[in-house]
């Protein structure tokens, strides 16, 4: 996911998301999600020139970012991974295929090792297939442990 | 007449292998040489039966149920498979799952191509859009005022009142937003009709720019759904090229457009003035109202905001006329709602049915039960601010005001099956802490009333102070609801009041949660002179 490492080269990305980007402020959240989408994260050092294409504060632009589940200040691992945590998977079991997936990973649910960050999700809307993972934009349904740990195989490793 | 095989693609067949039952079934075609043509349509919503393969050699759709890749590979390896394969269900549309429903927002879902706009156009597609041309912008209203529509989304406000209002109002500028933020758990109907019918949602949205005078548009969609993301965002470009979308598309000279806006990862963005908060690049913490949407919307413009299956109902209201569509349904509920079997259900889907069909049915006839083959102890309807009810409540009808008279909601329809093996005490906390992680914070009795509701929860749970904690918990449900700025604060005390009501046994006894203890349990009201043990 993380197309560019180096802070300058985060600076790049995000004027290049900037340029192309009208300075009208409700094209900050599409502008984030952009920026995120290339870089992994939204950088807390880019706050500022976000602010300023926008014309709007600081506080503004931190306000938004720190709202939203999806926006992340810090990288992510190589490999984001989301158990459904609502009442429709919580029915199918999702609290059991949770721990084993905490077990199995080593990885608390928020957290992340090397390779693979673990965190809730709250519904893919896949409610009569659960339990639900979803890895990228993949949703996987009837997650049983046993597929769980397919799932988590079939992941390539970290550079 | 050559062969047609149906490989549904929304997200749920997905998730449990239909793209590679299509890889295998394609592969096989290619070795046989049969012809046969494979159509990628959006699934009927028969979950159960997914990954659902449908081999059409003229005449009746003939099914093929919980494929793997493996199993279709076999079954395509010599030709067609014939009704002996074990996991033929024979003719898909007389399954009782579905010939018992009554579909007309979910009429095309599933039988076509979602992105084929010719097969949309063959199946009564722009047939409400052709009568919303025909007719003015009061008459269109007046349709939408007769069918007797609802807010699908949750709140079952009257729609016609707020085309209304938005019709009425005088503005160089107007706006229709549909609210596509379906974040209850439980709940898929707007995904699966984005997913597999979106042409039917641009149509809504039309009618509705045409009643109100609107000159764009914009589908607000949750950031949990990629692939109706994907889906929509090609739909859209098919209408414009096809000139349904544009510069003419209300007429000669009259513009509409329609912008796909991706929320992240916030439930609160569902509430219609979050949502409008959150598309003008805000912090979206709710709004105070008055002044409603209608009048001063979206960047301050009169805006019509309406849910998904609102917006698509009007296709239907408007090609058949809004008496037709009044025809089904009961008392102030008329109409079909598309209900969402999900959790621990046999046969879990969509089940669109008229107003007035019993929970019961849905759950029992519908739902053929748990999915676990144990007793079910309660449905949670409505969502995460729906009441969960036991067996004994389920002969109420599916029904608005019955629903609230019994202090539950039908919300945005969906069904959630719990069996014996749950404590409602822990879901009574996780409803307090999933609006404490929710909240967007700008109202006290919401944003502190959920933090202190789980604690409260958790410390009756622990058998602190049961009786002084349960008074305090009634009292802070009473505070949020009446206190809160919108439904999250505000309706978070119904499931924890169902379960204070059906399940109190619940909070006592948490070692005696284990399998089977507690069947059919929970219909005495709370003994608040029981000790904790």
């Amino acid at each position: 996911m993380s197309e560019a490492p180096h802070d300058t080269d985060r600076t790049h990305i995000v004027a290049r998301v900037l340029a192309t980007t009208p300075a009208s402020y409700d094209r900050l959240l599409p502008a984030l999600l952009d920026i995120q989408q290339r870089i992994g994260f939204v950088p807390p050092q880019s706050v500022a020139a976000i602010a300023d294409h926008f014309n709007l504060s600081r506080a503004d632009v931190h306000g938004v970012v720190s709202f939203y589940d999806d926006l992340r200040t810090a990288p992510p691992a190589h490999h984001v991974v989301q158990i459904c945590q609502a009442e429709a998977c919580q029915a199918l079991g999702c609290r059991e295929l949770t721990a084993h997936a905490e077990r199995r990973l080593g990885v608390a649910l928020g957290d992340r090792d090397a390779n693979i960050t673990l965190a809730a999700g709250y519904c893919f809307g896949n409610c009569a297939c659960g339990p639900t993972v979803r890895i990228g934009d993949a949703v996987h349904g009837r997650v049983t442990p046993q597929a769980f740990d397919a799932l988590i195989d079939a992941l390539p490793p970290p550079e | 007449m050559s062969t047609t095989i149906h490989i549904p693609n929304d997200t749920s067949a997905c998730s449990v292998g239909a793209d590679a039952v299509a890889v295998a079934v394609e592969t096989a075609l290619e070795r046989t040489g049969i012809d046969a043509r494979i159509v990628r349509n959006g699934s009927r919503g028969a979950y159960a039966l997914e990954p659902l393969v449908e081999v059409d050699a003229g005449g009746a759709r003939i099914g093929y149920a919980r494929l793997t890749s493996a199993r279709a590979a076999e079954l395509f390896a010599r030709g067609l498979p014939d009704r002996t394969a074990p996991e033929c269900v024979g003719a898909v549309e007389a399954l009782p799952f579905l010939k018992n429903q009554q579909r007309l927002t979910f009429a095309r879902v599933g039988l076509i191509d979602p992105l084929d706009l010719d097969a949309y156009r063959a199946a009564r597609g722009f047939a409400g859009l052709a009568r919303a041309r025909a007719v003015s912008s009061a008459q269109i209203v007046d349709e939408i005022r007769r069918s007797g529509l609802r807010g699908r989304g949750g709140a079952a406000f009257p729609a016609a009142v707020k085309w209304q209002t938005v019709l009425d109002a005088s503005a160089p500028l107007k706006y229709v937003v549909c609210n596509a933020d379906e974040g209850d758990s439980g709940t898929f109907a707007d995904r699966l009709l984005m997913e597999a019918d979106p042409f039917q949602l641009i149509e809504g949205m039309l009618i509705a720019a045409l009643a109100t005078g609107a000159q764009s548009g914009y589908v607000y969609l949750r950031s949990e759904y990629p692939r109706a993301r994907d889906t929509f965002e090609r739909a859209l470009a098919i209408a414009r090229r096809a000139g349904v979308l544009g510069r003419d598309a209300r007429g000669a000279g009259q513009a509409f457009d329609i912008e796909l806006r991706l929320g992240a990862g916030a439930y609160v963005c569902g509430e219609e003035t979050s949502l409008l908060e959150s598309i003008e690049g805000r912090r979206p913490l709710v709004r105070a109202k008055p002044p409603v949407p209608a009048i001063h919307g979206l960047f301050g413009a009169p805006t019509l905001i309406n849910n998904v299956l609102t917006l698509a109902a009007a296709t239907t209201i408007l090609a058949d006329g809004g008496d037709a569509y009044a025809r089904f349904g009961v008392g102030r509920s008329r109409g079909t709602m598309p209900f969402q079997l999900a959790g621990n259900v046999a046969r879990g889907g969509i089940v669109e049915l008229p107003f007035g069909a019993t929970l019961r049915t849905l759950v029992e006839s519908f739902g053929g039960g748990s999915l676990s083959q144990r007793p079910l102890r309660a449905v949670q309807v409505g969502g995460p601010l729906g009441a969960y009810l036991p067996p004994a409540q389920w002969d109420v009808p599916l029904d608005y005001e019955e629903f609230a008279a019994r202090g539950a909601m039908l919300g945005h329809g969906g069904v959630v099956a719990f069996d014996d093996t749950t404590n409602f005490a822990a879901q009574a906390e996780f409803a307090m802490r999933f609006c404490a992680h929710e909240s967007c914070g700008k109202c006290t009795p919401c944003r502190i009333g959920s933090q202190r509701g789980a604690e409260v929860i958790a410390r009756i749970r622990a058998g602190d102070a049961p009786d002084a904690n349960i008074a305090l918990l009634e009292d802070l449900c009473e505070t949020m609801e009446l206190g809160s700025l919108c439904a999250l604060g505000g309706l978070t005390p119904m499931p924890v009041r169902s379960i204070l009501r059906h399940f109190p046994e619940d909070f006592f006894h948490p070692e005696d949660f284990s399998r089977g203890a507690l069947v059919g349990g929970g219909h005495a009201r709370l003994d608040r002179t029981q000790a904790p043990r």
